[in-house]
C-alpha cells in the first residue's frame, strides 16, 4: 500500500542484529541523512530470515524488501549468512514466477562499522523502488498460489 | 493484553525532528494499547519511575519504549519492567533515534515513520511470551591469546586475582613488540628493564600455563564454557629438558637463518633462543634453515646438548583447554614499507624501518647498541626520519593515524643524539600528535633540547648520491622544496592489524573493522568488551595503542573477566529455540543446519524428535527458518512475532490522518 501523497513508499528491511542493524545504528550516530521509506525489522541473524517473510511482505503490499546481514565469513553465528545467501538467492529467482519484479527485493552485506555504506545501500535501494513506483496489484490467482505455500 | 507506550524525547535528539506528542497520541489508537505518553528521558531515573508507575497504575502487561537503539538500552528497560513485576521479555523497543530522528530532517515523514515503528513493536509485543533464563555453572579459567605487553598484563592480573590462566603466544617467546624496543617514551626508560620482570612473573606464576609457538585452531562453546583447541608447533626441542644454556647456538653451523627478533638485521643460527631475556628461555629450531631437517645431515646440536633435549622427530600437537572467558591481545603488525617505491622500499640498504632502528639502538641488539649503517657499518651523521609511512594515507588503504609514531620518532631522534652527539636529525612530519601525559613536552624536548629539525611536509622521493641519499620533500610551512643529504633514513612505519587477525576473529565470533582491528562492543562505554559474551579485547588488536593504553586495557579486560567470574552461576539467555513436539516429524534438518551442535535427536515414545540443548543454543534461529514444519521456533523471534511486524508495516495506511 503506497503513500497517497506519492512521496513515500513501503519498504521493509530485515536486518541482522550484529552487523547490519549495527551498521544502520552507526549511520544514525554519524547523522548520515537517508530517505525515510524504510522500516527495519531486527532479527538475530540473516539466517533467521525465512524467504517466506520476504514473500509475505511483497504479497501484502510492500513496494520493496531489503535484507542485510554480516559479510560472509564474518557472521556472529559463524555461518548464518551462508544459509541466508543460498535461501535468498533462490528466492530472487523464484519471485518472477509469482509475477513479482525481482528488483523489488535485494540483499546486501553491511558490517557494523559501515555506516556510510548503509546510507548508500538504503538510498540507492529506495531510489530504485521509487523508479519502479508503487507495487502493482498482484494477480489474485498468483496470490492464492502464494498464500497456499505461505 | 494491555500495552503501555512511552515515547522518548531524548532531549532534543528525538524531539528535535519527531513530533513525539503526536506519536504518543497515535499510539493510543493502536490495538491493545492502554496507555501512551511521551517522556523527556526514558532511560533516566524519573523516566524509568514513570514507566514503573504506569505499569502499576494501568495494570499493563507489556511495554513499548520508543527511543534509541535496543543495542544501547534494551537491557536497561528490561530491568525496569522487571522491577515493576513484569517479565523482562514483555518489552519491545522502537528505534526512533538512530533509525529516524538522526537520519532525516523532515518532521512529518519522521513522525509517520516513528508511528509505524511503534505499531510494529506493539504488534510484536502482543505475541511475546514470558521467558525465564536458566542458570548454568562456569569454568573459571581464562584464555589469553597473544603474549605482548597487553596480554602479559591481562594474564598477570587474572592470575593474581586467583584465576587459572592459559596464555597462548604464536612466537617462541612472549614480550611482543615491546621486547624489541630499546627505550620507551616519554620517560626514556629501558624497555626490557620494565618488561623483563613482568615476563619472568608470567613464567613463575603458579596460576599461568604458557603455550608458546602455539596458535588457536578451534573454539567451541559459549561464555562460561568454551573449549579451545591449541595447536603447538614442533620446535624440535624438549622444553622440559632444555635449560637454555645456548651451547647449541654456539655450535650450530647453519648461521644464515632469518633473525626475526632483530627484524632481519643480521642473521641467527638455525637453532636459537631469540633473545637473551626470552620467556620461556628455550631453544627452538627453525626448520627452514636446519640442515638436519632439510637435508638429513648435521645434528650437531643433538651431539652438544648437555641435557639431550633435541627432538628432531617432534610433531605438531593439539591441546584442548576448557575455559570460561577469552581475552584477545594479539597486537598489531607493521606496515610493509616496500609499498612506497619512491622511498626506495627494500632497494636501498640504508633506508630502514623504525623497528629496525630500535634494534640498532638496543644494547642487546645485533650491533651492541652502536648505530651502524647496514650497508657499510659506518656511523651515520645525518639521520632523516619520515613519519606517517603507511599511516594517514588513503592511497595505501591506511587512512587512520597509527597513534604512536610521532612519539617514537621523537624518542628515536633524542636517542640518536644521545648515542652520537655530533649527529643531526631531521623529521618530516604531517602533524605532531602527542596527546598523552607528558607527551607534548617530550616532542618539544626533541626539538628544543636535542636540536632535531622538524620539517612539516611529505617526502616525495629518496635517491642515492654517492654513499649518501638525497631526501627530497616539501616544507609546507616555508612553502619551499627541501633536499637533505642523509646517511641513514628511518621510516616511521604505521600499525596495521596483526596477520591472521580476521581468521582468529571468525573463530572467536567477534567482528573486526575495515582494517582488521577488532571491534569493541561500544566505542565509548564498552571499550574492552566484544559483542560475543565472554570475549574481551586488550591492547593494539583493537586499534593502534601505545604501551600505557595497552597495559591499561589489559588490566581492564582482566577486571571484566573477574567480575564475570565473581558469580558461580551464569544466567543463560532464554531467547533460544524450542521444539513443538507435536509438529516435529524428526526429519533432522535442524540438527544438520545448527552451527553449534545445539540440537540432538531424542526418543519420544518411540518416535524421533528434535531436542534443543539450551545452554549451547546461541539463538541464531537458522533452524527455525530451516524446519519445514515450523516445529522449532526461536523464542522471542518466532515466525508469528516477525510476521506481526511485517503485517504492521504492510497493512497500515502509510499516511495516518493524525491531524
Ligand atoms: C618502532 C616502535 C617504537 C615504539 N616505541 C614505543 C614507546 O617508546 N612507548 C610506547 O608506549 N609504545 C611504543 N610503541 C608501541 C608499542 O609497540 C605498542 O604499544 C605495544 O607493543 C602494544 O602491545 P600489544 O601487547 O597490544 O601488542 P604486541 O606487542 O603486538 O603483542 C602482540 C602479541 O601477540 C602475538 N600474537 C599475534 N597474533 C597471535 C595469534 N593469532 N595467536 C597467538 N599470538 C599472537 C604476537 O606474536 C605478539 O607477541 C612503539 C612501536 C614501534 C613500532
Ligand atoms: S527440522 Fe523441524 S521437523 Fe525436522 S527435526 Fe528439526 S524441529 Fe523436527
Ligand atoms: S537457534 Fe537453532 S540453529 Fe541457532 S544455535 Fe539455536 S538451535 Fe542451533
Amino acid at each position: 500500500m503506497s503513500d497517497v501523497t506519492g512521496t513515500e513508499l513501503r519498504i521493509v528491511g530485515f536486518l541482522c542484529n550484529w552487523c547490519s542493524y549495527g551498521g544502520a545504528d552507526t549511520a544514525g550516530v554519524g547523522r548520515f541523512q537517508q530517505p525515510t521509506d524504510l522500516r527495519i525489522i531486527r532479527v538475530p541473524c540473516s539466517g533467521r530470515i525465512d524467504p517466506l517473510f520476504v514473500l509475505k511482505s511483497l504479497v501484502n503490499g510492500a513496494d520493496g524488501v531489503l535484507v542485510s546481514g554480516c559479510h560472509p565469513r564474518d557472521c556472529h553465528y559463524s555461518e548464518g549468512n551462508f544459509y541466508a545467501r543460498r535461501r535468498l538467492e533462490v528466492l530472487k529467482r523464484f519471485l518472477p514466477i509469482l509475477g513479482i519484479d525481482e528488483r523489488r527485493f535485494e540483499y546486501t552485506w553491511v558490517s557494523a562499522s559501515e555506516g556510510q555504506k548503509w546510507k548508500t545501500v538504503v538510498s540507492s535501494f529506495t531510489e530504485r523502488i521509487h523508479e519502479l513506483g508503487p507495487a502493482p496489484v498482484l494477480n489474485p490467482a498468483l496470490i492464492k498460489q502464494a498464500e497456499a505455500i505461505l | 493484553m494491555k500495552i503501555g507506550v512511552f515515547v522518548c524525547h531524548c532531549g532534543s535528539n528525538i524531539a528535535g525532528t519527531v513530533d513525539v506528542a503526536t506519536v504518543a497520541e497515535q499510539a493510543r489508537n493502536l490495538p491493545n494499547v492502554a496507555f501512551a505518553s511521551d517522556t523527556l528521558y526514558a532511560c533516566s531515573e524519573p523516566g524509568q519511575d514513570g514507566i514503573i508507575n504506569a505499569i502499576k497504575e494501568h495494570k499493563l502487561d507489556g511495554v513499548v519504549v520508543a527511543s534509541c537503539t535496543p543495542r544501547m538500552h534494551e537491557a536497561t528497560f528490561r530491568k525496569t519492567v522487571e522491577r515493576a513485576g513484569l517479565n523482562r521479555y514483555m518489552f519491545e523497543m522502537a528505534n526512533i533515534r538512530e533509525h529516524v530522528s538522526w537520519i532525516g530532517k523532515d518532521v512529518e515523514a519522521n513522525t509517520r515513520k516513528a508511528i509505524d515503528l511503534v505499531a510494529m513493536a506493539a504488534a510484536k509485543l502482543t505475541h511475546d511470551q514470558e521467558l525465564t533464563p536458566k542458570s548454568f555453572s562456569i569454568n573459571k579459567r581464562v584464555l589469553v591469546v597473544g603474549g605482548g605487553v597487553a596480554g602479559i598484563q591481562a594474564a598477570l592480573d587474572c592470575a593474581d586475582g586467583g584465576l587459572e590462566v592459559i596464555l597462548v603466544e604464536k612466537t617462541s617467546s612472549i614480550g611482543g613488540k615491546m621486547a624489541k624496543l630499546d627505550k620507551t617514551f616519554p620517560t626514556v626508560d629501558c624497555s626490557s628493564c620494565i618488561l623483563g620482570p613482568k615476563m619472568v612473573d608470567v613464567a613463575q606464576h603458579p596460576n599461568i600455563t604458557l603455550h608458546t609457538s602455539a596458535e588457536i585452531s578451534d573454539i567451541k562453546g559459549y561464555v562460561g564454557n568454551f573449549t579451545v583447541s591449541i595447536n603447538r608447533k614442533a620446535t624440535y626441542v624438549d622444553n622440559q629438558a632444555c635449560t637454555g644454556c645456548g651451547l647449541c647456538m654456539e655450535k650450530c653451523p647453519s648461521k644464515k637463518s632469518t633473525d626475526y627478533f632483530n627484524e632481519g638485521i643480521g642473521t641467527t643460527t638455525a637453532i636459537n633462543i631469540p633473545f637473551p631475556q626470552a620467556i620461556p628461555k628455550k631453544a627452538v629450531i627453525d626448520p627452514e634453515f636446519c640442515m638436519k631437517l632439510t637435508k638429513g645431515k648435521c645434528g650437531v646440536c643433538e651431539k652438544v646438548c648437555p641435557t639431550s633435549a633435541i627432538r628432531f622427530e617432534q610433531q605438531n600437537e593439539t591441546i584442548e583447554e576448557p575455559v570460561g572467558a577469552i581475552i584477545a591481545a594479539t597486537g598489531y603488525d607493521l606496515f610493509d614499507f616496500t609499498r612506497y617505491g619512491e622511498y626506495g622500499g627494500g632497494r636501498y640498504p640504508d633506508v630502514i624501518t623504525s623497528m629496525q632502528y630500535e634494534r640498532l639502538l638496543s644494547a642487546s641488539g645485533p650491533t651492541g647498541g652502536h648505530i651502524k649503517r647496514p650497508s657499510d657499518g659506518k656511523e651515520p651523521k645525518d639521520v632523516v626520519f619520515i613519519q606517517c609511512v603507511g599511516s594517514r594515507d588513503k592511497s595505501v588503504g591506511r587512512p587512520y593515524c597509527s597513534g604512536f609514531c610521532c612519539m617514537y620518532t621523537a624518542k628515536q631522534a633524542i636517542l640518536t643524539k644521545d648515542h652520537m652527539p655530533e649527529s643531526q636529525s631531521y623529521v618530516f612530519y604531517m602533524d605532531i600528535r602527542a596527546p598523552g601525559k607528558l607527551y607534548d613536552e617530550f616532542t618539544r624536548r626533541a626539538m628544543e633540547e636535542y636540536d632535531t629539525k622538524y620539517i612539516r611536509g611529505r617526502v616525495a622521493m629518496i635517491y642515492p648520491k654517492g654513499d649518501k641519499y638525497i631526501v627530497r620533500g616539501a616544507d609546507t610551512l616555508m612553502g619551499a622544496q627541501v633536499e637533505i643529504e642523509a646517511d641513514l633514513v628511518v621510516l616511521a612505519v604505521g600499525a596495521e592489524a596483526a596477520k591472521g587477525a580476521p581468521q582468529l576473529a571468525e573463530k572467536l565470533r567477534i567482528s573486526y573493522d575495515n582494517y582488521g582491528f577488532y571491534m569493541e562492543s561500544h566505542p565509548k562505554l564498552r571499550p574492552v568488551e566484544t559483542n560475543t559474551a565472554g570475549v574481551y579485547l586488550a591492547g593494539a588488536c583493537q586499534g593502534p595503542k601505545d604501551i600505557p593504553s595497552s597495559v591499561g586495557q589489559g588490566s581492564a579486560a582482566a577486571s571484566k573477566v573477574m567480575s564475570l567470574f565473581s558469580k558461580d552461576m551464569l544466567e543463560s539467555d532464554p531467547q533460544v529455540s524450542a521444539v513443538d513436539i507435536k509438529r516435529c516429524v524428526g526429519c533432522g534438518k535442524c540438527i544438520q543446519t545448527c552451527p553449534f551442535g545445539a540440537i540432538n535427536e531424542m526418543d519420544f515414545r518411540g518416535m524421533v524428535k528434535a531436542d534443543v540443548i539450551e545452554t549451547i543454543c546461541q539463538g541464531c534461529g537458522i533452524c527455525t527458518s530451516t524446519c519445514p514444519q515450523g516445529a522449532i521456533q526461536l523464542q522471542h523471534f518466532t515466525d508469528n512475532q516477525i510476521l506481526a511486524e511485517v503485517n504492521a508495516i504492510c497493512q497500515m495506511s502509510p499516511v495516518q490522518n493524525y491531524e
